[in-house]
């Protein structure tokens, strides 16, 4: 076993996600806590290289990168072959990855080829007899564990905005070294016919803040929706609308727009908005519930945000119990109104 | 065609989870199928309809994880197996995806085998993958839509973080999905009383020919999450603006933006 720590960057088309970083940042401290091992990171993909020259300023030791025809596009098996092969070089003391669709299956398909075990989705991390001791929400935060793995490499897949980014240091520099893909494409058994890329926008696990409605924001009575619509395409559109004023505050704040499950289920905003048990689990700095009374399953997504405003019409609501701030009234008013006073205060 | 739901039995997401004593209960809450694992289920019934095939629902778990098996009966699945066998206590995700993948075997050459996104109990969303893995088979991840199956190929809408992608794999294959497969349709009255008359077999893992896999991960410790010390501030005006603006100097003095 050598006294690396090695960690897998994710990236589209030559920028790394966010959660990447921070990834790289739990390596670090990883390598602090194991007394001086040093950090290698591994890109893979088309521009690879430049993600892996980055790497350097944000504090990798050394920086592996694949890029190859048959790497171009993400294909699981493709892309776990190329990490296998490294991690079995390098015999590392951990893997980490963030928590990213891809990071996620790099790291169930890696614990299978190397007999180890994963340490998933973690939002702590320390050294305990010589092992990493992680934490874990379970029960989408309703409870926490402890986890441990007793093999190695121990794969840990970090928690977004669980880790802090570490400090790009721009006079570090150093040469990434090329690793060879490993399929041929003959044995890749997958083939990407095509792309489409999502609307834009901030995603929700990397917003630092979030503004959330729920059913609620179908029901200004101050709308006319235009003639010819059915009832339920007339309900459709005022909570469209809903959504749009909710989207203009998230735009003053640099956020993303969430939503309860009830709103996705009546066809409001689509599935990627939902925040909950059965959507995601966010922790931005700040989340700004808006017509959503706070069922159980929503608050396991939302509550460890941490400052929450909830603005709801009904003072029994639920969520003001894990609100800072509360608001009891009509969010078509109170939302524009704190739009305008938020734009103002930042001198947007 | 032959094809494969692998579902899971949880607490219903409503439950009050407690932890006393190092323990995770969570009162007189149900046990229930898995939400995802409805749209696993669904997204297998529609492939049924449309081929010609078999779905066969396993279960890895206790006894009473024959409950979810007859719901997943009751929708529509040809035939259930609960995987059972106290050596499987504390098993970790890779012993369950190779307990998981020798039940798919013994089951006979199946093209497809359909998971749901993650179990909303421990979170993990990594069972079909590595179900895949110990296979060999690819793992098509995250598929909101099947566009189109024949006996060798699939082809798949799937989500990534930047979007959609298309993809076309070769089968047999693992097919993870997410809600926007479709609602999962509701039992049928001939369901249900079918289903109520099933007699569903278990398997040991002698009999799917087995040693009990090893697992690497430990828990040493549950805990309730911290608790949030708040205090709720309510925020009260004479108009929409002043409320506002009061709420504004608020959110900025907690220097989180």
């Amino acid at each position: 076993m050598s006294n690396k720590i090695l960690v897998y960057i994710d990236q589209y088309q030559g920028t790394a996600l966010p959660a990447s970083w921070e990834a790289l940042g739990a390596g670090r401290m990883l390598t602090n806590l194991y007394g001086g091992a040093s950090l290698v990171v591994l890109v893979a993909g088309e521009r690879s290289k430049e993600v892996a020259g980055q790497a350097f300023q944000y504090g990798a030791d050394e920086a592996l990168f694949a890029d190859h025809a048959t790497l171009a596009d993400y294909r699981a098996e493709a892309y776990a072959a190329v990490l296998v092969k490294v991690a079995r070089e390098l015999a590392p003391l951990a893997v980490l990855l963030p928590t990213t669709l891809r990071g996620r299956e790099l790291a169930a398909m890696s614990a299978i080829d190397l007999d180890s075990g994963i340490l998933a989705d973690v939002t702590a991390l320390e050294l305990q007899d010589g092992k990493v001791l992680a934490t874990r929400q379970i029960y989408a935060g309703k409870a926490l564990s402890k986890v441990v793995c007793d093999a190695l490499p121990q794969i840990i897949t970090t928690r977004g905005r669980a880790f802090e980014k570490p400090t790009v240091d721009p006079a570090r520099s150093g040469a990434p070294t090329q690793v060879p893909a490993v399929l041929a494409e003959a044995d890749i058994p997958t083939k990407i016919l095509s792309h489409a890329a999502a609307d834009g926008g901030v995603s929700l696990g990397d917003a630092a803040v979030i503004v959330s409605g729920g059913r609620g924001v179908a029901n200004n009575p101050n709308l006319s929706p235009p003639t010819g619509l059915d009832d339920k395409q007339a309900e459709i559109w005022r909570a469209q609308q809903g959504f749009k004023m909710l989207g203009d505050l998230a735009g003053v704040l640099g956020g993303a727009v969430g939503a309860s499950r009830a709103a996705v289920d009546a066809g409001y905003i689509p599935y990627e908005h939902q925040v909950g048990q059965t959507g995601k689990v966010v922790s931005p700095n700040l989340y700004i519930a808006c017509g959503i009374s706070g069922a159980i399953q929503h608050q396991a997504g939302m509550r460890s945000s941490k400052v929450i405003v909830a603005i709801n019409k009904d003072p029994e609501a639920p969520i003001f119990k894990l609100a800072r701030f509360g608001v009891v009234g009509d969010l078509y008013t109170l939302v524009p109104a704190l739009t305008e006073a938020l734009r103002l205060r930042l001198g947007k | 065609m032959k094809i494969i739901v692998c579902i899971k039995q949880v607490p219903d997401s409503a439950a009050r989870i407690v932890v006393e004593g190092g323990q995770i209960s969570w009162g007189d809450a149900p046990a229930i199928m898995n939400p995802w694992d409805e749209y696993a289920v669904e997204a297998a019934l529609v492939q049924k309809d449309a081929v010609d095939a078999d779905v066969a629902v396993i279960s890895v778990g206790a006894e009473s994880a024959k409950e979810a098996l007859k719901t997943a009966l009751a929708m529509g699945c040809t035939e259930a197996i609960l995987i059972s066998d106290p050596a499987l206590a504390g098993a970790d995700s890779q012993a369950l995806a190779r307990t998981l993948a020798a039940a798919i075997q013994k089951l006979g050459p199946a093209e497809l085998v359909f998971f749901g996104r993650q179990a909303i109990d421990t979170d993990l969303g990594v069972t079909a993958a590595q179900t895949a893995r110990v296979l060999g088979w690819p793992a098509l991840t995250l598929v909101s839509k099947v566009d189109s199956l024949d006996s060798s190929t699939i082809t798949v809408e799937r989500s990534t973080e930047e979007g959609r992608q298309v993809l076309e794999s070769k089968l047999p294959a693992v097919v993870s999905v997410g809600k926007d497969i479709g609602e999962p349709r509701y039992p049928s009255f001939m369901g249900i009383r079918k289903a109520a008359k099933a007699v569903i077999p278990t398997w040991s893992l002698a009999d799917l020919g087995i040693e009990t896999p090893k697992s690497h991960i430990r828990w040493p410790a549950v805990m309730s999450p911290p608790v949030r010390d708040i205090t709720t501030e309510m925020i009260t005006g004479n108009s929409p603006q002043e409320i506002a603006g009061k709420l504004a100097d608020k959110i900025l003095a907690e220097k989180v933006l």
